[in-house]
């Protein structure tokens, strides 16, 4: 078999992605057995320009990290897009949006008064109020910055994606996983997520007993024991709406779940799963009783329920205009 | 006015570009560092309720994710007015301790060794992680991955996962270990120790030893007399966990030693429009401009600062080689940067000594490592060393705990202002009369590598390569000449 062309490419991301992929250890040397690594600026040589001097499809595999939140993430998605045969979403940031998507609560003014405004949260020397600029005029001549987006957007939204990847970051074992698959050309239908169709539930060794909360609480608020369902426990683990393939692993520290790899197959809203699968354990008929119950254990319900995935929600975004979002989801689902 | 665009630094692609300028006779007029790119964790993270900030924040940097979630907690242990019992202040500095050595240690071999080791003038195709490994043998190569790898595995035990782990909470960590993990992360702490001292050994062999190298550690190219910060304990030793932060001047006093959560009297930030990164500088002594002096504000957070504000090391072993370095250079401080590789060597020798004391200490397998907080939230302030600076998370609620206003000093942040002054004293060095050496770009390369810059954590990259393209620029901006390498 001729060796393959594999790419990687990371636009509004923390990095981890890439880090994940060097945990794959030894195997990154099958990776370079198997394919030539034609472009990825964390790791190896190559220039944006040399990917945009081959031919449209040449390059068989690119793994694409990071939101798209400026005009260069976007044009490098759309370059992506055209010079490779399969173009994966890899990660929570390319699927969901992941954490930084969460800004789409607010607008760039709103995001750029509170970093750079003189007397804000932050305390810059800003005597001018200058804000980043696109061009800018220095003595010396001019100086030009991408463009910041008000809106976060997914790789989907941006251009055609055919796989993802999910997981913040995947972990090493599925991303192996995944490229054994491209490499003996098993890859699922195309538009799927590469990974298995079971929920981290299945994987937690904790033990399960019917679930009936009368009320949920912060993860400050108790000490949960080691063995039992964290959500029996009271706390929001989002293990019961959340795609399997981590092994359960913060579960296994104590912590709850906090979703990172989305939801299963035929879910269209990652949140609305897991705030229907948090309605039915709640016990209890009153429907006062019943929002009590969620007002004070659920004070945030957008960043609870969409930690990982407003950009790709049905929601997608808070109100452009709001000066002051809360983010709330009465508030987002007003301009939604 | 020509300008030489380092358009994008390939590693750095997204995340992070230079601007030179020339001068009508063809000498650098100014040099700019742009990086290109916000996420907004300040706006964003404003209504979340605050126990997510660990998780939260972690995602600022997916490399030191540790350093975030270990400010976040702290953070957390202030808003909630609780302090934590022994062993949970125990449990999380060994973690500290084992994920420094790890970091530190990737850094020094991928990135900073390649010059050292292989060497500036070797040619540029041996200058990477390969060529460390032809130079000192694949049985270095393999100490190199298990001491990676040993570290992420530990991570993984202790805090959930090996990338954004989910473990910190206030008044303590989601879980304890147990007397076999205990054995486990004493045992590869014990070889984390031996492989620090192998570490500095090869520094003193092929650096120290070499008269070439130490000529260029101590020339003129990479020296900036700024101040330096770091954190120190009661004794005013160096410590990456808790402690005050002491502020040094250019000339080695003391300018302030001060209680974290009182930074904001001692820091601000400077904003500039043509970057989406802010420059702090110390407050007390005023914004003067991309300048180093007693005068100016520029200060430095980084493995040689914190050597250069603390008066030694906790532990023995790191302690001697400590002095030894000053003994070497001639004193403290030492204002010659790439010296930050050798100090960032102590530091893994510091990391490794604390994690075996912390490993052999009677109460880390204790059961008491969660205090529950009892006061209602506020303010408060979390601060750690990362290992590319002086980390400072401040967060506000309300009284249930919801998060109202955040500020963030994130480590490279800090050396914003020092990069673009060692760039632009790197490109003056070499650029006279509109002639571009060659060399300009590894020594470019060179002056950013010294801070280990984790502008979207860019640098922190397997060949240790930094694949440069300048392009000199006629005053209508048409291309005069290319300079490039390890360019495709």
């Amino acid at each position: 078999m001729s060796k393959g062309k594999l790419a990687l490419y990371w636009a509004a991301s923390c990095g981890g992605c890439e880090i994940a992929v060097l945990g794959i250890d030894t195997h990154i040397l099958d990776v370079a057995a198997a394919f030539d690594i034609v472009f990825w600026p964390c790791a190896t040589d190559g220039k944006v320009r040399d990917v945009e001097k081959m031919p449209d499809g040449s390059i068989d595999l690119c793994l694409f990290n990071g939101g798209i939140r400026t005009s260069e993430q976007e044009y490098m998605a759309q370059l992506m897009r055209r010079k490779s045969k399969v173009l994966v979403a890899f990660g929570s940031c390319a699927h969901e949006g992941c954490i930084p998507g969460l800004a789409n609560l607010y607008n760039r003014k709103v995001i750029f008064d509170t970093v750079y405004k003189e007397g804000s949260s932050t305390f810059p020397e800003n005597p001018k109020d200058f804000r980043p600029q696109p061009s800018t005029d220095v003595p010396e001549g001019k100086l030009s910055l991408p463009i910041f987006y008000d809106t976060l957007k997914t790789l989907d939204q941006t251009v055609e994606v055919d796989y993802y990847l999910p997981g913040c970051p995947p972990e090493a074992k599925n991303i192996w996983a995944a490229l054994v698959a491209v490499l003996e050309g098993k890859l699922p239908p195309k538009g799927s997520v590469i990974g298995v169709n079971t929920t981290v539930c299945d994987e937690c060794p904790r033990k399960r007993n019917e679930k009936k909360i009368k009320k949920f609480h912060r993860t400050w608020e108790i000490i949960p024991d080691e063995e039992t369902c964290l959500l029996e426990q009271g706390l929001i683990c989002c293990g019961v709406a959340t795609r399997a393939g981590c092994g359960a692993l913060c579960p296994q520290v104590n912590s709850p779940c906090i979703g990172c790899h989305g939801p299963n197959e035929g879910v269209d809203d990652y949140g609305a799963r897991l705030m229907s699968a948090l309605a039915s354990v709640i016990d209890s008929q009153d429907p006062a009783e019943i929002q009590r119950i969620i007002e004070e254990g659920i004070p945030d319900p957008v960043g609870t329920f969409y930690r990982f995935s407003l950009a790709a929600s049905q929601l997608r975004r808070g109100s452009k205009r709001a000066v002051n979002g809360a983010g709330t989801v009465k508030h987002v689902a007003q301009e939604a | 006015m020509k300008r030489i665009s380092i358009d994008p630094i390939t590693r750095l692609e997204g995340h992070g570009k230079i601007d030179i300028f020339l001068n009508e006779q063809g000498d650098v007029a100014n040099a700019y560092l742009q990086i290109p790119e916000l996420r907004g964790f300040e706006q964003f993270c404003v209504g979340r309720p605050v126990e997510d900030m660990p998780n939260l924040t972690a995602r600022i940097c997916g490399v030191c994710p540790e350093a975030h979630h270990m400010a976040a907690t702290k953070a957390l242990d202030a808003v909630f007015h609780v302090d934590p019992p022994p062993t949970a202040k125990k449990l999380r500095e060994l973690f500290y301790s084992i994920f420094f050595a790890t970091d530190h240690t990737t850094h020094f071999y991928a990135l900073g060794g390649p010059d050292f080791v292989v060497g500036p003038t070797a040619p540029k195709a041996q200058r990477n992680i390969l060529g460390v490994i032809a130079k000192v043998g694949m049985d270095v190569a393999g100490k190199v991955l298990k001491m990676r790898r040993d570290g992420h595995e530990l991570i993984k035990m202790m805090g959930g996962r090996p990338v954004h782990p989910n473990w910190g909470l206030p008044g303590g960590v989601s879980r304890g270990i147990n007397q076999e993990q205990r054995k486990t992360i004493e045992q590869l702490g014990r070889d984390a120790i031996e492989f620090a001292k192998f570490s500095l050994k090869l520094f003193d062999d092929l650096v120290l030893k070499n008269t070439e190298y130490v000529k260029l550690i101590t020339g003129d190219v990479y020296v900036h007399r700024t101040y330096n910060m770091g954190m120190v304990d009661a004794n005013n030793c160096t410590n990456f966990y808790d402690g005050k932060i002491r502020v040094t001047s250019p000339s080695g006093k003391e300018h302030a030693k001060y209680d974290p959560a009182d930074y904001r009297q001692y820091v601000a930030e400077r904003v500039e429009p043509w970057t989406y990164l802010k420059f702090p500088y110390l407050k007390q002594v005023g914004w003067k401009g991309f300048v180093d002096g007693e005068d100016s504000g520029v200060y430095k957070a980084t493995p040689l600062s914190r050597c250069n504000a603390a008066d030694g090391m906790a532990t023995p072993l790191a302690n001697a080689e400590y002095k030894r370095m000053y003994e070497t250079l001639g004193g403290k401080p030492i204002h010659h940067t790439l010296a930050t590789h050798w100090a960032r060597l102590i530091e893994i020798l510091y990391a490794a000594e604390r994690w075996v004391e912390l490993a052999t200490d009677p109460e880390i397998t204790g059961k008491d490592y969660r205090g529950l907080p009892t006061q209602t939230p506020t303010e408060g302030v979390g601060c750690v060393e990362a290992p590319r600076g002086t980390l400072t998370h401040h967060y506000w609620t309300d009284s249930r705990g919801i998060v109202t206003k955040v500020n963030l000093i994130v480590g490279t942040t800090n050396n914003n202002a020092p990069i673009s002054m060692s760039v632009k004293r790197a490109a003056e060095k070499l650029i006279r009369g509109g002639k571009v050496s060659e060399g300009l770009l590894n020594m470019v390369e060179m002056a950013f590598r010294a801070y280990d810059p984790c502008f979207g954590c860019a640098t922190h990259s397997l060949p240790g390569q930094m694949p440069l393209e300048v392009n000199i620029r006629g005053p209508q901006g048409q291309l005069l000449e290319r300079l490039t390498q390890y360019v495709g």
